[in-house]
């Protein structure tokens, strides 16, 4: 029998207030099962919010604090300061924030906090817009998706403008762990966690959250489509450790993305030349991904190559 | 206890070490720079082993400050004026999570246009986020409310935020002499916080949480019955103060000279020291003044209000900052607690010093003069500039 690699143990529990199919929720618990119960959770306005149930019940079985949506950085960093100043040991602090309240309102602090190298890890849950409040597009929308403020009618062609590059975005900060991770490839997705958990700096964890009330898909077919987000090259697999990139997942080629998008309402209306488009882009991304792999591998061989910048400086 | 020259910022500095918060967070804003910057020396030379986090926003300073203080912590931090409206959003948080948070705020001008002298506009702006405001009117006084804030503030019926501003330059940068009490004698007063309601790692709980109308009215009446312990108990806590300190500032509104008084000033922060001198002047003249000085503006001391009205004819208030369509904001808030009075003298609003506008003696005598004179109630904007009519002309 073979060997199980996901910790038994649960630290999310039924009754939350999730949606059938929620990526979000998937996501907290397998990033709770790696990371324990000595985890203080700061959780800004987001679906999680809600997620979590009312006063005076909670779904989670780790401390949390709610704090207003832009502040996720600065509340880690008061949370490393606090549990330093009283001498809590052994404690994971995390945020855990959705795209809107990272990409868009949350950045800031974001920056301020991986700036700092406060000793903490950022979750970016990304569902790719603002669901909570009911699907508006965020700088984490992707060209081409319906929002409802991003409508397809009349020749519209859904969001104009691309998804942030969040990653890049924090790889510029130099942070000591950076990986994305997506709920349908569960052991690589824990064996990030647990990899972000043992190292001491700023980490910062992209996970892939498929919605399917704002994506428009059959709650049934939230893995499924999550796998296909990362084989087609739209969500790939990577990892940073010290300035390092190396990709987590390959398959033998990418599978076309008309695949993934010809499953969700939100890209219905795209025409074909649209498709293609995103089609070009994507195989762009990854295969910059994968140069910039082979290039970190052959400077980690070279032992006299000098060490890249940001490696240096996240080792202090 | 030692004598040293202190500004007002130093003396904010001097009492957050001694107080020895553990989490400091802070943003750099004019004129309240030097409070940071001698906490920051505190904390490199050892002086003060607390956690420094230097942040990219005050919103951010306080919300470092807020998830510290939601595991335990004595948090201290400070700003003035934008910083403080940046702050806004947050110091509703504090209030409604409890955190007993201490800021110092400098008192300055907000823009446009910009402006860094004093006015009270910032902070009078935050007057519903459900912060415990004392505003000082010397160094002195400065260094004993932060140490006071405190133990108010961590006292089991109040926990709340509480905020100790000093006015721009005519305190932040203006030195005296000022006692600063011992160490030992801090402690004595200012023991260890006792955390209530924090987060425990390793526990199923939750901090903030969300509710429907059906709790969230309980919370909120919860903050309220809170502030109305504050009288109470921050006269307990000056009254320990005086015991081990040897000092008083004399409650939230402490008064001079009102006894047999025709026409009283209510006066904030510096603008009192002014005030005071002009009483002693008409005194000696034979005139019936007094002055009130309203340092604590939340909770308001709508009692402490109520008896001067018993016997003063005349109330003038004077505001470093106006309420757009109304009149000065203490003077909205004197009119509104002599309303529920038996007595209900007419009130005057004089808005004076807005901007860092210096206010003189003779500013003053006319204030009293007007008072005296038995003109109807009205809002005098003083000294100004520019002539009605004069800006778009």
């Amino acid at each position: 029998m073979a060997k199980l690699t996901i910790p038994a143990q649960e630290l999310m529990y039924p009754g939350h207030a999730a949606c059938p199919g929620c990526g979000a929720a998937l996501a907290m618990r397998l990033l709770l099962k790696g990371l324990g119960p000595r985890t203080i959770l700061s959780i800004p306005a987001c679906c999680w919010t809600v997620i979590a149930t009312p006063y005076p019940t909670t779904a989670l079985g780790v401390a949390v604090l709610d704090s207003a949506f832009e502040a996720t950085g600065a509340s880690i960093s008061g949370l490393r300061a606090g549990a330093d100043a009283l001498g809590l040991k052994d404690v994971n602090i995390v945020g855990f924030a959705g795209d809107g309240g990272t990409a868009d309102i949350g950045l800031q602090a974001l920056s301020g906090m991986l700036e700092r190298r406060t000793n903490a890890i950022y979750v970016m849950y990304d569902n790719e817009a603002y669901m909570n409040t009911g699907i508006q597009r965020s700088g984490a929308t992707p060209w081409g998706a319906w929002t409802t403020t991003t409508p397809t009618v009349h020749g519209h062609p859904g969001k104009p403008e691309l998804k942030k590059d969040m990653m890049g975005i924090v790889l510029a900060h130099r942070p000591a762990y950076a990986a994305t991770l997506n709920p349908s490839f569960a052991e690589d997705f824990e064996r990030k966690v647990e990899r972000a958990r043992d190292i001491v700096g700023p980490r910062f964890l992209h996970i892939l959250a498929p919605c399917p009330p704002g994506w428009k898909f059959d709650s049934a077919q939230t893995i499924a489509l999550g796998r296909l987000a990362t084989d087609t090259g739209i969500f790939p697999l990577y990892e940073v450790v010290e300035g390092r990139l190396r990709v987590t997942r390959k398959t033998g080629s990418l599978k076309p993305v008309s695949e993934y998008l010809t499953a969700q309402g939100r890209f219905r209306h795209l025409k074909p030349e649209d498709i293609e488009r995103i089609q070009v882009g994507v195989r762009a991304t990854w295969e910059e991904l994968l140069k910039r792999e082979r290039e970190d591998l052959s400077r980690a061989m070279t032992p006299s190559a000098p060490a890249p910048a940001e490696a240096t400086l996240a080792a202090k | 206890m030692t004598q040293k020259v202190l500004s007002g910022n130093y003396a904010q500095s001097y009492a957050a070490q001694l107080a020895r918060v553990q989490v400091i967070s802070a943003y750099p804003i004019t004129p309240q720079t030097s409070i940071v910057e001698k906490l920051a020396d505190f904390v490199a030379s050892g002086e003060l082993p607390a956690q420094y986090v230097k942040v990219e926003s005050e919103h951010s300073a306080l919300q470092v400050c807020l998830s510290a203080a939601a595991l335990g912590a004595r948090t201290y931090t400070a700003t003035s004026s934008q910083g403080l409206l940046l702050m806004h959003e947050l110091l509703h948080w504090a209030s409604g999570m409890r955190a007993p948070i201490v800021m110092g705020v400098v008192n300055r001008a907000v823009g446009p246009p910009w402006n860094i002298g004093s006015d009270h506009t910032d902070t009078m702006s935050q007057r519903d986020t459900g912060w415990i405001q004392i505003y000082a009117e010397s160094n002195q006084e400065v260094l004993d409310t932060v140490l006071q804030a405190y133990r108010l503030a961590e006292h089991p019926d109040v926990r709340l935020p509480v905020m100790v501003t000093e006015d721009a330059f005519y305190l932040s940068h203006t030195v005296e002499p000022v006692d600063v009490p011992d160490p030992e004698r801090v402690d004595r007063f200012l023991p260890p916080r006792e955390p209530h309601a924090v987060l425990v790692p390793g526990t199923a709980s939750r901090l903030g949480s969300f509710t429907g109308p059906d709790y969230y009215v309980d919370f909120r009446h919860q903050v309220a019955e809170a502030t109305e312990r504050v009288p109470t108990t921050f006269a307990a806590v000056e009254e320990e103060y005086e015991r081990i300190m040897g000092r008083t500032h004399g409650g939230p509104f402490p008064t001079y000279r009102v006894d047999d008084a025709d026409a009283v000033l209510v006066t904030m922060g510096t603008i009192t020291t002014t005030a005071r001198s002009v009483v002693d002047e008409l005194r000696a003249s034979g005139r019936k003044v007094g002055l009130a000085k309203l340092r604590m503006f939340r909770p308001f001391p709508n009692d402490a209000v109520r008896a001067l009205a018993a016997t003063a004819d005349r109330i003038g208030v004077v505001d470093r900052s106006y309420t757009f369509g109304s009149m000065g904001p203490a003077a909205t808030e004197v009119s509104a607690a002599l309303y529920r009075s038996p007595r209900r003298p007419a009130v005057t609003s004089f808005l004076a010093g807005i901007g860092g506008r210096d206010v003189t003696l003779q500013e003053v005598r006319h204030m009293f003069d007007t008072l005296l004179s038995g003109a109807p109630a009205a809002t005098h904007w003083e000294d100004l500039e520019i002539e009605e009519g004069a800006v778009h002309g």
